[in-house]
């Protein structure tokens, strides 16, 4: 489904590599994590896929189900399927939460020429979503992430993706901020998310997010690569050796 | 200003103003209005119509309206009919600054007492006489309003209204512009008596060059609501005076839409001259081009003891638009327990649009409470991209952000269908420009 190749990125404004050749296949179905220490370009790689300004790629390609997502706008790549759940979701004053999420469907719906969800469906849609992540009415009328705390703002990214129904899921760090009940329930929310059409890449510094969302595959990136690749049992070992010991693997 | 500079500056605008008043015919009338009319005119004399020189038209470029003709100013249909058309209301229509009786509701509602400015003019006892040039006179200081004075003396229509009860619906003033040369003048009356409470709502252009004079008289425990879209004639130009005085406990509430026009100015005089009274003006406004030009100009007067006053302004500009605010809040001594607050802020969607803000405080009391802020920003490009990554394309994007940064300017509008009115017709506006 999402296909990685060979993906070189450094920064707009300065001469910095952050990705050093990424090669990374998501399969429709499967759950990928990818953990690493901080600083090895984790984030980076969720801004590239969803196509936020400030980097250069130099050199590589990812493509979605064929598609080349590097030419596309934001916009474009949500419409194609791909979802970022950001790490720090952003507050937005003066635009209500679900004039926000109405208006990002029937945009995404536009874009892949259907039909608009009248507002009465929208309302009954949402509603159904809203209660599985205990999100309460009041959340929604408020404006986007304002005065939310920090488990709200990941329930609510959870909700976005309920309701826009993403092929490709880009989790990073939702563990962030979390407390062990906040986790259960965004981690709930994903696993109800899992189908075979659908792939997520799970960012996270910590297996603890991992006991709750199992992944299929677990790989460690380091320096801008991925140096490791494995199955659920990696992030135990990473859990338990911390990096250091891959890194003396791998070096 | 040194007394050199300022008998020189006197001297060049003398030629220029007695330039206007030639092409000018003061409309016939004896009696009170005929007294009214020829103060105004002196006054107007005395001052000189306004020149760039003038401290307080630094900002705005005021050639377009002093000069007798008025510029040539295309018509526009939008093709949408213009707001609050399917609200109950009274409703009153003017082609080019003259009632049109015939497309116009009767002159007729329980709880005021409604008339056509000549037809009280035209009466040797009239309530009018008390406030008409009066209030526009006494916000003549310490600022001068040369083109309300101008108003005073000149106009020929307007309505005249006296709220004894409350109302069951508003007064819509509807303006339409169908001559592209149109030079319209018109002075409203307004006396709110006590316990009293009104809604005024004012829509359209009006015409190529428009100056609109609104004398408010707010009586103790009256209130006074005030909402106004100033059309979407590309290339009108306006110049409005709002003089308002308050009583106690009465309320003044005013806000103002502006999409389009080359030039707006919107002048706002506020006394608050009773205990306990509140004053609200707002403003959002939209301007698109290099020719788009529009200010605010806002002057708040505390005068009596624990009243509230708050200007909030917020104007969105691009593609070289420019914004101008000059606010002040002057509190008078003796003026304690005085709450006052100003924020202007522009959004400015690119390098070349310019906001021009000079908000001002003049404080005498020594127990208040008065707040200023002004900003002027880049649209926040974090919430745009997280906007973007959930599939809203730039534009619409953009437009959420706008409506988001006005949103508390139009939550100044009291009446929430209205304001949703506003916020519904303006998200058309925005989806239609970028479309």
């Amino acid at each position: 489904m999402l296909e990685i190749n060979n993906l070189h990125v450094k920064l707009e404004e300065e001469d910095k590599q952050i990705l050093k050749g990424v090669d990374l296949t998501v399969e429709a179905g499967k759950v990928h994590a990818i953990m690493g220490p901080n600083g090895s370009g984790k984030s980076t790689l969720s801004y590239i896929l969803s196509g936020r300004d400030g980097y250069e790629v130099t050199d590589g390609s990812i493509s979605l189900e064929g598609e080349d997502v590097l030419e596309l706008e934001p916009e474009e790549r949500a419409a194609l399927g791909v979802f970022l759940a950001f790490q720090y979701p952003v507050e937005i004053p003066g635009v209500g939460n679900m004039t926000f999420l109405r208006t990002a469907l029937n945009a995404q719906r536009k874009a892949k020429g259907e039909d608009e969800m009248s507002a009465a469906d929208f309302l009954k849609l949402i509603r159904e979503k809203a209660k599985d992540l205990k999100i309460d009415a009041d959340m929604l009328k408020r404006p986007v992430n304002v005065g939310f705390s920090g488990g709200e703002k990941k329930r609510n990214e959870i909700l976005q993706m309920a309701v826009l129904e993403p092929k490709m899921c880009i989790l990073d760090e939702t563990d962030s901020g979390l407390d062990v009940d906040a986790m259960k329930l965004v981690a709930d929310g994903v696993n109800a998310l899992r189908s075979e059409g659908r792939g997520f890449l799970v960012i996270t510094h910590y297996q603890r997010l991992l006991d709750h969302i199992v992944p299929d595959v677990v790989h460690i990136m380091a320096d801008g690569r991925i140096v490791k690749t494995g199955g659920p049992e990696l992030a135990l070992e990473v859990e338990k050796n911390g990096y250091a010991d891959i890194m003396a693997e791998v070096a | 200003m040194p007394a050199v500079a300022k008998q020189k500056l006197a001297e060049l605008k003398r030629g220029a103003t007695e330039d206007r008043l030639e092409a000018m015919t003061l409309p016939e009338g004896a009696g009170w209005a005929g007294d009214a009319r020829g103060a105004a005119l002196a006054r107007v004399r005395d001052m000189g119509l306004p020149h760039p020189r003038d401290e307080y038209w630094k900002f705005t470029r005021p050639e377009t309206l002093t000069r007798a003709e008025a510029p040539k100013a295309s018509l526009f249909d939008g093709g949408e009919p213009h707001l609050f058309h399917d609200r109950d209301r009274l409703h009153l229509v003017f082609r080019d600054g003259v009632l049109d009786t015939s497309a116009s509701d009767a002159l007729a509602l329980d709880g005021i007492e409604i008339e056509r400015l000549s037809d009280a003019m035209a009466k040797d006892i009239h309530w009018a006489r008390d406030v008409y040039g009066v209030l526009e006179a006494n916000g003549q200081h310490p600022v001068q309003r040369p083109l309300a004075a101008l108003n005073t003396a000149y106009a020929s229509d307007g309505v005249v209204i006296r709220v004894t009860g409350k109302p069951a619906k508003p007064v819509c003033l509807t303006y339409l512009h169908e001559d592209e040369t149109s030079d319209a003048i018109l002075h409203h009356l307004i006396r709110v008596e006590e316990g009293a409470e009104m809604t005024l709502l004012e829509t359209g252009p009006a015409a190529a060059r428009f100056n609109k004079v609104m004398e408010v008289d707010v009586a103790d425990t009256a209130t006074f609501h005030h909402v106004r879209a100033q059309g979407r004639d590309h290339e009108r130009r306006c110049v409005t005076g709002t003089f308002a005085r308050l009583g106690t406990q009465s309320t003044f509430k005013s806000f103002t839409m502006t999409v389009n026009g080359v030039l707006t100015r919107n002048e706002c005089v506020i006394e608050l001259t009773g205990d306990d009274a509140v004053a609200h003006v707002a403003g959002a406004c939209v301007g698109d081009g290099d020719d788009f030009h529009h200010d605010d100009t806002v002057f708040v007067t505390h005068d009596a003891v624990n009243c509230e006053s708050r200007q909030v302004f917020k104007k969105v500009l691009r593609n070289g638009a420019t914004g101008v605010f000059q606010g002040k809040i002057l509190v008078k001594d003796g003026a304690q327990k005085t709450d006052g607050y100003q924020i202007s802020q522009s959004l400015l969607l690119d390098d070349d649009s310019q906001f021009l803000a000079k908000p001002e405080l003049e404080i005498y009391a020594d127990d208040v409470a008065c707040s200023h802020g002004s900003t002027s920003g880049a649209i926040d490009e974090t919430a745009l991209f997280y906007l973007r990554s959930r599939g809203v394309p730039e534009a619409q994007a953009t437009d959420l952000m706008v409506l988001a940064f006005l949103a508390e300017a139009l939550q100044e509008i009291e009446d929430e269908s209205i304001a949703e009115e506003m916020v519904e017709r303006l998200s058309g506006w925005l989806e239609r420009r970028a479309a």
